[in-house]
């Protein structure tokens, strides 16, 4: 069953306290969730939590599932900022409310389109998923940007994201069409790529804006 | 779907004289070629994509039919976005072409093709030509060409114009055309894409050269010369169409461009199912080698300087320069030619005004044809064999994607490599060729920057060899112009407003030129440049040779007298500025005249050929900028180099006397 976001909140909060500030336990004061909350008895029900002299500390399960809650809270934010572009505090209000919604697979789907980001746009790590995980052992990449290539490596074009409708055609029109093979044979002072039987040179505004999967 | 290509347009036939053969294709298939080769004639034909940037025209007689035969810069695709494809698509829109020969790279099938389709598409009568059969052959390539003609239904020839294989092929296949549009193949688009073209096309009413549904998809892409046409066209039911192709074009908002060239790319890859057979193992050849060598800095730096060592100095610097100009200049005229027209124009001509236009100081052979032939004839002629070789390996896109990033701090990007290396040579042709920079930011500054800091061929011999002789002089000259191309070009790319540039380039296969082809070509551009200089330097000489008998000469130099003295040379430098305004070169010629007299020392003769160099460039390239650019550019920066050069001059000739560096 899914956790109330209250509980998700606290589950966070506890984590934050104990795995990046080192403490051995919260103080519910700082949470801004009572003590009286039903939240509390919800985790200290399901054997996540257990609350010692006013103070909260984690039970073995509750650990793990503190980290995944901070994983999807860190993942909704890099979602703000990176595809919705919403920033700032609006976009961590926001992160905090779509958060709750990234259970059951779509924290999965999530963290793969955003290619497994390992930081947050604070900066604080993102814990890995089993995705994640799945991802380096694999190799990869993902779909990234053609300047994320290395020389000689070969992929698939996946879309090409651009404002200039110009630049699009004339892309196009040198066959960089999604789908297409296309191999990157260097990357400075320019970006040298072929597709089929041709040979093409462009400048990194261009190459940033041609996505490739391997 | 048989009908749906059919619809309306039918192929005006021009009803007397010859034929139209139009040439149509990618840039660097090989076009030019073709149309030499057709027409007998010659146009500059390069391994550069964009050689072309004007329309050629001429005739030819095949198998007894007068054809015209026209030869049209590149383009990637029907709907155009540049300068050259629009120029090219104007053939296709307005001349109506008997026949459409659509050339393509046979190695580049697949992506070459969906512009087939589009020509088909627009019922043009296209014959196709797969070109560059051999290079495709020697990377082991098989195209079942029987085979891509029957799914196309039009003619499909396979061919290498460079090496002549297939011409004959291609006359046949020109005479034997059944203008008849006999039902020729259509490549629908799924569904709703063909439900919108129809939407469109049943709005349509007049009458064009291109078949409905083809102006459909151009509408539909928004292309703005075709609204323009289309409106012109349909008058009063365009305002219905009009609303139509908006909605349309609304809905599909997103990614209309890009479905579209998908669902073309599909069709194609069924097309070439088959018939484009790649090796087992892709074949790495020399040439490929050669090519990776070239663009990586670490060897394509050394790479550039050998090739700058060995063509530019050696070749043009000592050879053209030096050794020719020695053996013309020296040897030929002021030993031999000269007294001798002086002998046989004093025999001839008994008034000593008239001997003096021709054999005087001035004179039309003892100065202008001396100059034109035994100085400028050499160094051109060497810079341009260079060029041209260069050219015709393909070394320049690499050259250009190697300083894009440097040439980006100018507002430039690579591609304006072409032009400004070609600057060297002549600046006049270089200008032209700015035309096929992207932006009219970019075109702006290439032609600020070659008519201020790029020193042509000629002027670039004459000044190095007037320096060598002075030690410190050539290496303060090529500091301080270095010095102003960037300082300039830095500054013009803040100062002018308009978008950063982007770069991209096809970089052609490296190969090794015909030696014919570079002879041809040289011979062209030699051609054309002595067609248009030897009239200005024997013009010079009438004028000055007219001004020192009308004493409007002394006065003009003697107006120039304080404006030479503030920059610290005699008033007998004026007139190498004189000269200057019909040539740089010839100004720089005449200050070779100043020193061989001793009346410059090293920091004059440093200055002076500081503000030459910078100074107005000759006449025939400032028509040009104004044919270009306009007259308001041209014309603002004719004011700006002028003031900047005796500026410049000024500040170096003080920093000089300042330091006491010559």
């Amino acid at each position: 069953m899914k956790l109330s976001d209250n509980a998700e909140e606290i589950l966070e909060a506890l984590w934050i306290a104990v795995e990046e500030s080192k403490l051995s336990a919260l103080d519910p004061e700082g949470t801004g969730i009572a003590l009286d909350d039903p939240a509390y008895r919800e985790l200290t029900e399901r054997a996540l939590i257990e609350i010692r002299g006013g103070m909260v500390y984690f039970r073995p399960e509750g650990r793990d599932e503190g980290r995944m809650t901070i994983r999807r809270h860190r993942l909704a934010e890099r979602l703000m900022m990176d595809v919705l572009n919403i920033r700032g505090e609006d976009g961590d209000y926001k992160a905090c409310q779509f958060e709750h919604l990234l259970n059951e697979g779509v924290d999965v789907k999530i963290c793969t389109m955003l290619n497994h980001p390992t930081t947050c746009p604070h900066g604080n790590p993102i814990p890995p998923g089993e995705c994640c995980h799945q991802a380096r052992a694999d190799g990869d990449l993902g779909v990234v940007p053609l300047t994320e290539f290395k020389s000689g490596q070969e992929g698939e074009i996946a879309y090409i994201q651009t404002d200039d409708n110009k630049k699009m055609q004339k892309l196009m029109a040198m066959g960089v069409l999604p789908g297409n093979r296309i191999i990157l044979t260097q990357a400075y002072p320019s970006y040298i790529f072929k597709v089929g039987y041709s040979e093409f040179a462009i400048d990194s505004n261009l190459a940033r804006e041609i996505f490739v999967r391997k | 779907m048989a009908t749906c290509c059919s619809d309306g347009s039918e192929n005006l036939k021009s009803v007397t004289g010859a034929k139209k053969l139009a040439l149509v294709g990618n840039p660097n298939v090989g076009k030019s070629v073709l149309f030499n080769v057709l027409t007998g004639s010659y146009v500059t034909v390069s391994n550069y994509p964009g050689t072309s940037v004007e329309v050629s025209r001429g005739n030819a007689v095949i198998h007894g039919q007068a054809w015209q035969v026209i030869d049209t810069p590149g383009m990637y695709s029907i709907h155009t976005i540049t300068e050259e494809e629009r120029v090219a698509r104007e053939i296709l829109l307005h001349e109506t072409p008997d026949i459409v020969l659509h050339v393509l790279d046979a190695r580049n099938l697949e992506r070459m093709l969906a512009m087939t389709l589009q020509l088909i598409e627009a019922n043009l009568p296209v014959i196709l030509i797969v070109n560059i059969m051999d290079e495709a052959d020697r990377m082991g390539l098989t195209i079942d060409l029987k085979l891509l003609e029957q799914r196309l239904g039009i003619p499909v020839i396979g061919a290498a114009t460079a090496r002549k294989r297939g011409l004959d092929e291609i006359r046949a296949a020109i005479s034997s055309y059944d203008s008849q549009p006999n039902g020729s193949r259509c490549f629908p688009y799924n569904r709703l894409l063909e439900h919108d073209i129809s939407e469109v096309t049943g709005l349509m009413a007049g009458e064009y050269l291109l078949s409905h549904r083809s102006l459909a998809v151009l509408l539909l892409q928004q292309d703005e010369e075709i609204t323009e046409l289309v409106r012109h066209r349909e008058g009063e039911g365009y305002a219905v169409l009009a609303e139509k192709v908006r909605e349309k074009a609304f809905e599909r908002r997103e990614s209309f461009h890009l479905d579209l060239s998908l669902q073309r790319n599909s069709a194609v890859k069924k097309i070439i199912d088959g018939v484009f057979v790649p090796p087992e193992k892709r074949v790495i050849t020399l040439s490929e080698r050669l090519s990776n060598w070239s663009v990586r800095p670490l060897t394509g730096i050394p790479m550039l300087l050998v090739v700058l060592y060995f063509g530019l100095y050696k070749f043009v610097g000592e050879f053209g320069a030096g050794t020719v100009v020695d053996l013309l200049e020296k040897q030929l005229f002021v030993e031999r030619i000269n007294p001798w027209m002086v002998t046989v124009v004093k025999g001839l001509i008994p008034w000593e005004i008239i001997q003096e236009l021709f054999v005087g100081e001035y004179g039309i052979i003892t100065l202008g044809i001396r100059y034109a032939v035994g100085i400028i004839l050499p160094i051109v002629a060497t810079f341009f064999i260079f060029f041209s070789f260069l050219e015709d390996t393909g070394y320049f896109p690499r050259l250009a994607l190697l300083v894009d990033r440097l040439f980006k701090h100018f507002g430039l990007t690579g591609r304006a490599v072409i032009p400004m290396v070609l600057g060297f040579g002549c600046d006049t042709m270089a200008t032209m060729v700015t035309r096929t920079l992207e932006t009219v930011r970019e075109r702006i500054i290439a032609t600020l920057l070659l008519a201020l800091a790029i020193p042509c061929s000629a002027q670039l011999g004459v000044i190095i060899a007037l320096l060598a002789k002075a030690p410190g002089a050539l290496a303060v000259w090529s500091v301080f112009l270095l010095l102003i191309f960037i300082l300039v070009g830095f500054l013009a790319a803040r100062i002018m407003p308009g978008e950063a540039p982007m770069f991209y380039m096809e970089l052609p296969p490296m190969r090794l030129p015909q030696l014919s082809n570079v002879l041809t070509k040289t011979y062209t551009r030699m051609q054309w440049y002595f067609l248009e200089i030897l009239p200005l330097f024997v013009i010079a000489s009438v004028l000055l040779w007219l001004g020192k008998i009308t004493g409007f000469f002394a006065t003009a130099v003697s107006a120039m007298t304080p404006v030479m003295a503030s920059i610290g040379l005699p008033k007998e430098a004026a007139v190498a500025f004189i000269f200057g305004f019909f040539r740089r070169d010839y100004g720089a010629a005449g200050l070779y005249d100043l020193q061989t007299q001793g009346l410059l020392d090293a920091r004059q003769l440093t200055v002076a050929a500081v503000t030459l160099t910078l100074f107005i460039p000759c006449v025939a390239q400032f028509l040009v900028m104004k044919k270009e650019r306009g007259w308001k550019v041209a014309g603002a920066i004719g004011l700006f180099v002028s003031l900047l050069a005796f500026g410049s001059g000024y500040v170096l000739n003080q920093f000089l006397l300042l330091t006491g560096l010559l």
